[in-house]
């Protein structure tokens, strides 16, 4: 209070003159500062401006590209051998030296790059289509049959993932396919989930209710007007099964119970070259550091993906 | 509070039949005999093999025994470990793999808290920026890169550790980072959003203004409430290190129970497998159930609500 009456003093020092009104301009007042967006556009801006996220989105572009061209245009390929030539270090002729056997490093890292991508695609993919179907049906559903299938989908859920995979790999030939379908088992139930939460928010907002008013089935009404709606969470849970898939190729691999050589898989590799860092270090070094890089790239992009969709972010 | 502890027990056990029962299944579903060698052997050998393993019994029979023998803890006799026990090779190997994931699991959850924390704290400042990056690294890097690379830079060039072994203190270093590293992340982070979330939260704002100070809000507000997620963690935390222990107990050449596992897969030796699947399943079952109770006993709200609260 004391201050107040200071300050007082001071402005009355100041003569009303020395102060002039502000003309009210109506038209301005009304006007619009800042680009109204879409909540896509806001997402995408969110998504763009994110450093990290799109360093990831870059990565991960390049790291297609190169496991789609580089092993098409390289006058090697990943199974010939050739023992005059083995343990080459990098040089113009083999970028990334020769292992052991004589084969070129370069393209067999981008072949394990393919092997590992099309890996962490697939089971993304079954993961996406069982998961959004079963999630759905739960969380669409809800009363009797979500009990039932939950209570089906947590007893699968507390079986190990990698107990599954093993076992499945002892019965079944170690193969791509058999991997994909041993991560398959229990994979979805986390994307069901999602979706079952998802659909279970969604369920009773107006246009859901309108969509029914109009005659709309069941059916039409989870595919075509609630899961688009839930479409955020599923693309971000998609981007983030594809590193651990991946992993859990090259583990598999490592341990030698995945793909088998000739075909090049960064796992083999990796396991492949531990006898030879010693001596021969870049035929540990690249398929490390690009198994590292890609599961960096898709961690982050998925991070990335999950800040901008999210609506709690959006407001701090 | 009860019916809760009740429910999850029984579901617990729920899922352990379903996998016994599948672990059954499957091993039986694969074509060709176990007993089948290279050398031919006679028929009557072939008959005392199989009566000693009781394969010469109709399958339901064989299932029933093999039920039997669980609740009695008897996972059978390996068929390639010249008659050993898997009680026994069990018994043998799990003390190292339990002491290195005992390690790790301690440094995983303190490590993480310390940097989340830390992140939380700075938000937005250079030590947050940076643990983060660390933790994205961290994330990147799976343990199958980070052993080679450690045990060729600290072990092979520096001569800091010995290469392979469990023997000394000091041999746990550099299987404890390559078992943690990806844990560590992921609490790091884990714990950073909870903590920046709780650091806005309305009580801390009381707390601040009833004029505690700065250390006493953190540690007796902020991290009693981070700390839960990192609680429910937990039971993933050991389906980690498990899962990982496979491949350190393999390039630190540790005689611990993952090594034992992938032998037994390369070998195709059933009743190991079979065992060692079990035993894991039932060790990371009971770790998630503890984990589920200690999250109710942790949160007060749902020693009140019995049920999980929807946050």
């Amino acid at each position: 209070m004391r201050n107040d009456s200071s300050n007082f003093s001071a402005v009355g020092q100041i003569s009303p003159d020395l102060f002039a009104p502000i003309e009210r301009d109506l038209s301005k007042s009304e006007r619009i500062e800042r680009k109204s967006m879409t909540a896509w556009q806001h997402i995408r801006h969110r998504l763009v401006t994110n450093k990290l996220a799109m360093t990831g989105f870059v990565l991960m572009l390049l790291i297609v590209l190169m496991a789609i061209f580089a092993p098409i245009l390289s006058p090697y390929d990943h199974y010939t051998t050739d023992l005059q030539n083995a343990n080459q270090p990098p040089s113009w002729s083999h970028w990334f030296g020769t292992d052991d056997l004589g084969r070129d490093m370069f393209v067999r890292t981008w072949k394990g790059a393919q092997i590992s991508l099309f890996v962490g695609v697939m089971a993304a993919l079954i993961d996406l289509v069982i998961g959004v179907i079963y999630g759905g049906i739960m969380g669409y559903y809800g009363g009797k049959v979500d009990e039932v299938m939950n209570r089906i989908a947590e007893i699968l859920y507390a079986i190990p993932y990698l107990l599954v995979v093993i076992l499945l790999l002892v019965v079944m030939e170690p193969s791509l396919t058999t991997i994909i379908i041993a991560m398959s088992i229990t994979g979805w139930i986390n994307m069901a989930w999602i979706v079952r939460g998802q659909i279970m928010q969604l369920k009773n907002q107006e246009y859901a209710l309108a969509s029914r008013a109009l005659g709309a089935g069941n059916m039409r009404i989870l595919f075509r007007h609630l899961i688009p709606n839930a479409i955020g969470p599923i693309f971000v849970t998609l981007t983030l099964t594809v590193p651990s898939a991946i992993f859990t190729e090259a583990f598999l691999s490592f341990l030698g119970l995945g793909v088998q050589s000739p075909v090049a898989s960064w796992g083999t590799m990796l396991n492949d070259g531990i006898n030879a860092i010693q001596n021969y270090p870049w035929r540990e070094l690249f398929p490390a550091l690009f198994l590292s890089l890609t599961m960096f790239a898709f961690n982050v992009f998925g991070d990335g993906l999950r800040d901008a969709f999210d609506p709690i972010m959006r407001k701090s | 509070m009860v019916r809760f502890i009740v429910r999850k027990f029984l579901f617990m056990i729920l899922s352990l039949y379903v996998l016994v029962t599948a672990t059954f299944v499957l091993m039986n579903a694969v074509p060709g005999s176990p007993l089948q060698r290279e050398k031919a052997t006679s028929p009557q050998i072939q008959k005392n093999l199989e009566a000693f393993y009781g394969l010469d019994k109709p399958l339901i029979q064989q299932y029933g025994v093999y039920l039997k023998n669980l609740l009695q803890f008897d996972l059978g006799i390996s068929m390639k470990k010249r008659f050993y026990s898997v009680n026994k090779i069990i018994n043998d190997s799990f003390k190292y793999s339990l002491r290195l994931g005992i390690v790790s699991i301690i440094t995983s959850v303190v490590a993480g808290c310390t940097l989340g924390i830390i992140a939380a704290l700075y938000h937005r400042r250079f030590l947050d920026n940076l643990s983060m990056v660390l933790a994205v690294i961290g994330l990147a890097i799976p343990s199958m890169v980070m052993a080679p690379v450690l045990q060729y830079l600290l072990a092979v060039k520096l001569r800091i550790f010995k290469v392979a072994g469990l023997d000394g203190p000091l041999d746990y270093v550099l299987p404890t980072i390559a078992l943690s590293s990806v844990s560590i992340a992921f609490i790091a982070r884990l714990i950073r959003s909870t903590m920046i979330e709780v650091l806005h939260a309305d009580y801390i704002r009381t707390a601040k203004a009833k004029g505690l100070a700065g250390h006493a809000i953190v540690w007796r507000h902020c991290i009693r409430n981070s700390m839960l997620p990192v609680v429910t963690y937990l039971g993933y935390l050991t389906a980690n290190v498990i899962t990982g222990s496979v491949i350190i107990e393999a390039i630190f050449a540790i005689p611990g129970m993952g090594k034992f596992f992938v032998q037994s897969v390369v070998d195709r030796d059933y009743p190991l497998i079979m065992g060692i699947t079990v035993f894991y399943a039932v060790l990371l079952m009971v770790c998630r159930f503890l984990a589920d109770i200690a999250y109710a006993l942790v949160d007060p709200r749902m020693r009140i609500l019995g049920s999980k609260v929807e946050r």
